[in-house]
């Protein structure tokens, strides 16, 4: 029990420093500013929780300073069946018991009436909780984490325990706890009673399921115009994407690998960009429309604003996605079903009618489930031009910061977006879970795929064509666009916008003059904080995921699974629901933008480190526990080097999100952190095209360098890699062969 | 130097499920310390899963597990003090042959100097001296054997594990290893499980053989007791072929039991056996001489008849079912549809009960 004496030892420390060494509340001036300092030990906001209980009349927190001594005095016991009960069962009730108390008492007493009849009132308040308090929760977790591994669980790992523990405490706190009391926040009354009438009200509004375009005159419903436009939008995506992953894959196209850098387009275009860049060609003063005006005599319409523009705009964005699942959904039919057809008499057309598109449903199934989730939770363009004509995702924003202020809306409005997101998830998961036949299985498959029939391979070449030019035309004025002056109007080239955005100034040292510098410089920061952590945060669930088993293993799979199919302005909202007060206040601190970053754009780590750790064979990690290795070391010292491409590719990836999104940010940003996107969308609402698509493009060229740099470091070190694991595949199959 | 630290290993009433499945049911087994105990059995037998409790890969649902009269149920891995040669060897790609070797010294706490002054000499040992600086993927499938094989040894553990460890390498090799590992067993005098599905394999290098069936001892005991004293017709057929046919024990006498076979009396070897009445007879292929037509004995037909250099194969049916025959008599070879006359030798006889 050497191991498990000193892992403890730590943590008691830090249970001991949490309660007495930092300040338990938060601190207004903020944690790392250190102002805290001066009233430190003594003062009222800056006590840590000893002195609390002692001096301020915290009495309940005495519970919390119980259960440590009962942890440490654990340490003694001789039973580690015994002693690892009495630590689960600390930490458990820890936990448990710091939630509640910080749920239970805000800053003016109890925030339940059911808590004030059972205790009777209290005589003060607390403030949120700070770093004192946060750790103390973290110790708790561990002594539970520790407890469960001394009494043998996951093979007794305490590593994998406490990750596991720390991973579920984390998603609870920045995933449920958030969505949780948006649900609550809507059936509630500012003092915290069950008052269900804004709910009741809000469920029922005509705006929202009204059906009068089906069986009356004017508009549906918001919820109806959304259903459909994600399902047209998946339908679209999901045949354009079909199109041209076969133009890829099955005809002798000339630029194939041309096409494939189309797959990275949506990675580095900010949501909106495309509205953007569509109202300069279709909108009212748009190039095409006045020229057709001009031409023509066609009066310039504003069809662009509503559910058609926002259509075009959402099938441009997502296209690509749709390409990329839908390519290896194509290349993984195997080639020899394709011949095996041939040689049994059937014609191209009919080998591909019969034999490869049924092979390729569940993939079809799947990218228009992808669409369809994107869709809805697209905001960006539909803010740029959904006029009036809005979707639910930017009616939740409306409803926030509009004049209407209306958070019980809001909170509908997100349930029912949640709603339709998440069955199109679930239906994701359960409904093609096993479907997939189009699976590379690692034997070697000779052959070549067959060529489309004729007919089949002229209508792609006239679907794809003309799309590629239209994607061309479309990026090709986000590019120029920053250069022209006012558009429509003048059409006359100036640098004009990119000075406004970008000037720096040079009297007296450098001088960030431009508008666009402050937001720019602090997306950067935030965003290489928070790469790092989402990468760590991600591969660390998929080491979990892919080489352990646990019982609930399913389940926390799943929750976290449903996790990614949260909306971010869904999440926006519930985020600034419940951080707002205690017993967790963090809106307008950087931190809730790492925070939701974070937790947004795990799945992309998450994905990545599955894919990769499932190619290393589990006996290396096992071979390393053998060797007197904990999990700790086997992950540092085998696991981490052999997977440096996925790392890379997951930091690159978080990076790059973190710059372009925009739904979840837009309600978390604030006048000290606010980040590129909400900038440009703030441009955009006052009319400022030139700059905000100036900026756009900046952004774009920033975010281009960094990718080709990642891309040129990754690319040599897969070579590297390959060689090595080589003899390794080598060794695996002749094993295969022999056994 | 490496020392000798042997360690016994005990099983008591060991039980492990995976979810629904029950793969050990109740398992209890001792391994004196110094001595090389294969666990053999056909695949899914629960060999590897023994094997991997063990090392602490996977962790019984109910019993105890002891090593070196310590009790390890509960412990990690890395806590344990034994050590494993995997079957796919399992070395780090992206270290060279040394660090591979130097990695477990270095998890114990050693030095890095030390832990690579102790790998010199592991591979020293298995005659890799000079080849530290390859990577796995530059050795031949031999040479990363004989490094996955130092890295165990280095950690001096009380007992070592072998899963399936020939089973990558070509026939020839094999044989040579095998050698090898024995020979390094018996000098260095550690305690070794070995796990394999290869009698050949198994025979050739244990003091003792445990030969598991759905989770369960079928029989333990010295590599030719289980050869020669079959304890069912699985053990018979697992230890190389053999033929098992239906019998009456007539009599013992002199470790000689008369037995009747479809009628007609055999004098065969007794064993231990003392009990009279039906039993079944384990015959080793190479145990029935084959004479021409019909005579005194056995009769039956030849229905295969294949010639393979030094032997022959029979396949012939008689009155107790077709029995597969090995005869050495190459001169001769009795064509197929011909009638021959069986009978026993007095060695690769076994009865069994039925």
């Amino acid at each position: 029990m050497t191991h498990g004496n000193r892992r403890l030892d730590i943590v008691l420390i830090l249970g001991a420093v949490a309660l007495t060494l930092l300040p338990w509340y938060r601190i207004d001036g903020g944690f790392f500013g250190f102002g805290w300092l001066a009233g430190f030990p003594l003062s009222a906001e800056a006590a840590p929780g000893l002195v609390q209980i002692a001096l301020h009349g915290q009495l309940w927190l005495a519970v919390a300073v119980l259960l440590l001594l009962v942890a440490g005095a654990a340490r003694g016991m001789a039973d580690p069946m015994r002693r690892g009960a009495v630590l689960a069962w600390a930490g458990a009730i820890g936990v448990v018991f710091l939630s509640l108390q910080g749920l239970a008492v805000g800053f003016t007493g109890w925030t339940w009436t059911i808590s004030e009849t059972l205790f009777g009132p209290l005589a003060d308040g607390q403030p949120s909780m700070g770093a004192g308090a946060v750790l103390s929760a973290v110790t708790f977790v561990l002594f539970f984490a520790f407890g469960l591994a001394e009494r043998g669980v996951m093979k007794g790992d305490a590593f994998v325990v406490s990750a596991i523990s720390l991973l579920v405490f984390l998603v609870a706190v920045f995933v449920f706890y958030p969505i949780g009391s948006m649900f609550i926040g809507s059936v509630q009354d500012f003092d915290g009673s069950f008052k269900p009438d804004g709910f009741v009200r809000n469920m029922q509004d005509a705006s929202l399921w009204s059906l009068n375009c089906v069986v009356g005159a004017g508009r549906c419903g918001v919820a109806w115009r959304t259903l459909w436009l994600a399902i047209m939008t998946g339908l679209g995506s999901t045949l354009l994407g079909l199109a041209f992953a076969l133009v890829a894959t099955r005809t002798r196209f000339p630029f194939k690998k041309g096409l494939r850098l189309l797959t990275i387009l949506p990675i580095i275009t900010p949501p909106f960009v495309i509205g953007l860049a569509l109202t300069l060609l279709f909108g009212r003063s748009g190039v095409v429309t006045q020229g057709l005006s001009s031409l023509f005599g066609v009066e310039p319409g504003r069809w662009l604003y509503g559910l058609t523009g926002i259509w075009i705009a959402q099938v441009l964005s997502f296209t690509p996605i749709s390409f990329l699942v839908l390519i290896g959904v194509v290349e993984g039919v195997s080639p020899s079903m394709e011949e095996a057809s041939t040689t049994l008499r059937a014609d191209r057309w009919r080998t591909f009618r019969r034999v490869s598109l049924p092979l390729m449903k569940p993939g079809l199934a799947n990218a228009f489930l992808i669409g369809f989730i994107e869709s809805m939770a697209d905001f960006g363009n539909p803010l740029v031009l959904g006029g009036s004509n809005g979707v639910l995702s930017t009616e939740i924003f409306f409803a926030v910061v509009g004049s209407q202020n209306d958070p019980s809306r809001a909170a509908v409005l997100a349930m029912v977006l949640l709603f339709f997101t998440l069955s199109a998830f679930l239906a994701q998961r359960l409904w093609l879970s096993g479907k997939n036949f189009a699976t590379v299985t690692g034997k070697g498959d000779s052959g070549a795929h067959i060529a489309l029939p004729r007919g089949l391979s002229i209508a792609v070449h006239a679907v794809v064509l003309p799309w590629i030019a239209f994607t061309l035309v479309v990026y090709g004025m986000i590019l120029v666009g920053g250069f022209v002056k006012t558009w429509g109007l003048d059409n006359s080239l100036t640098l004009e916008h990119y000075a406004k955005a970008f000037s720096i100034g040079f009297d007296g040292g450098i001088n960030w003059t431009g508008v666009a510098w402050n937001s720019f410089w602090t997306t950067m920061k935030i965003a290489l904080i928070s790469a790092p952590l989402t990468a760590a945060v991600g591969l660390l669930t998929a080491y979990i995921i892919v080489r352990q088993k646990f019982t609930g293993k399913n389940a926390f799979e799943f929750a976290l699974m449903m996790s990614f199919a949260i909306p971010g302005t869904v999440i926006g909202v519930s985020y600034i629901m419940a951080f707002n007060l205690p017993p967790l206040e963090m809106t307008g601190s950087a931190l809730i933008l790492i925070a939701c970053f974070v937790f947004r754009n795990m799945p992309v780590g998450v994905r990545g480190g599955i894919a990769a750790m499932s190619q290393l064979d589990k006996s290396l990690d096992e071979a390393s526990l053998t060797l007197r290795a904990g999990s700790f070391r086997t992950i540092r010292k085998v696991i981490l080097p052999l997977l440096r491409p996925a790392i890379t590719a997951a930091l690159v990836y978080s990076f790059v999100r973190a710059i372009t999104s925009i739904s979840a940010v837009i309600f978390l940003v604030s006048a000290e952190y606010n980040m590129a996107t909400s900038y440009i969308v703030g441009l955009v609402e006052n009319g400022e095209y030139g700059v905000a698509i100036a900026y756009s493009s900046m952004l774009i060229v920033v975010m281009l360098v960094v990718i080709t740099g990642f891309q040129l470091l990754v690319g040599e070190r897969r070579l590297r890699r390959e060689n090595r694991v080589a003899g390794l595949a080598q060794s695996a199959s002749s094993q295969e062969k022999t056994a | 130097m490496i020392a000798k630290k042997a360690g016994s290993v005990v099983f008591e009433n060991v039980k492990k499920t995976f979810g629904a499945f029950t793969a050990i049911p109740d398992l209890s087994l001792t391994i004196e310390p110094g001595t090389l105990v294969t666990l053999l059995g056909p695949s899914g037998c629960g060999k590897t899963t023994t094997l991997r409790m063990l090392a602490g890969l996977e962790h019984p649902t109910a019993g105890r597990i002891l090593i070196g009269g310590k009790d390890v149920t509960m412990l990690p891995a890395n806590e344990r003090d034994v050590s494993m040669v995997f079957q796919s060897y399992a070395l780090f790609p992206h270290m060279s042959s040394l660090d591979n070797v130097a990695y477990g010294l270095e998890s114990s706490g050693l030095s890095r100097k030390e832990a690579r002054e102790k790998a010199e000499e592991g591979l020293a040992l298995v005659g890799l001296a000079g080849m530290g600086g390859r990577l796995p993927a530059e050795l031949s499938g031999g040479q990363q054997q004989r490094v996955a094989v130092a890295r165990a040894l280095v950690l001096e553990p009380q007992v070592l594990l072998l899963d399936e460890p020939l089973s990558n390498l070509d026939a020839r090799l094999r044989r040579k290893v095998r050698t090898d590992i024995r020979e390094l067993q018996q000098r260095l005098g550690f305690t070794a499980v070995y796990v394999t599905h290869d009698q050949d394999e198994a025979l050739a290098v244990s003091d003792r053989i445990i030969v598991m069936k759905e989770g369960v001892i079928a029989q333990a005991g010295a590599p030719r007791e289980l050869y020669e004293a079959p304890a069912s017709s699985f053990i018979a057929d697992f230890m190389g072929e053999a033929n098992v046919v239906a019998c009456e024990v007539l009599g013992v006498e002199n470790g000689k039991a008369r037995v009747r076979i479809a009628g007609v009396e055999h004098s065969v070897p007794a064993g231990n056996r003392e009990k009279l009445g039906a039993a079944s007879l384990a015959v080793r292929p190479g145990a029935v001489t084959l004479s021409e037509g019909r005579g005194e004995g056995l009769s039956g037909r030849v229905l295969h008849s294949a010639y393979l250099g030094d032997h022959v194969e029979y396949e012939v049916e008689t009155d107790v079912g077709t029995l597969f025959i090995v005869d050495h008599a190459v001169d001769r070879i009795l064509p197929a549809a011909s009638d021959a006359t069986l009978g026993f030798k007095t060695r690769g006889i076994a009865i069994i009960d039925s």
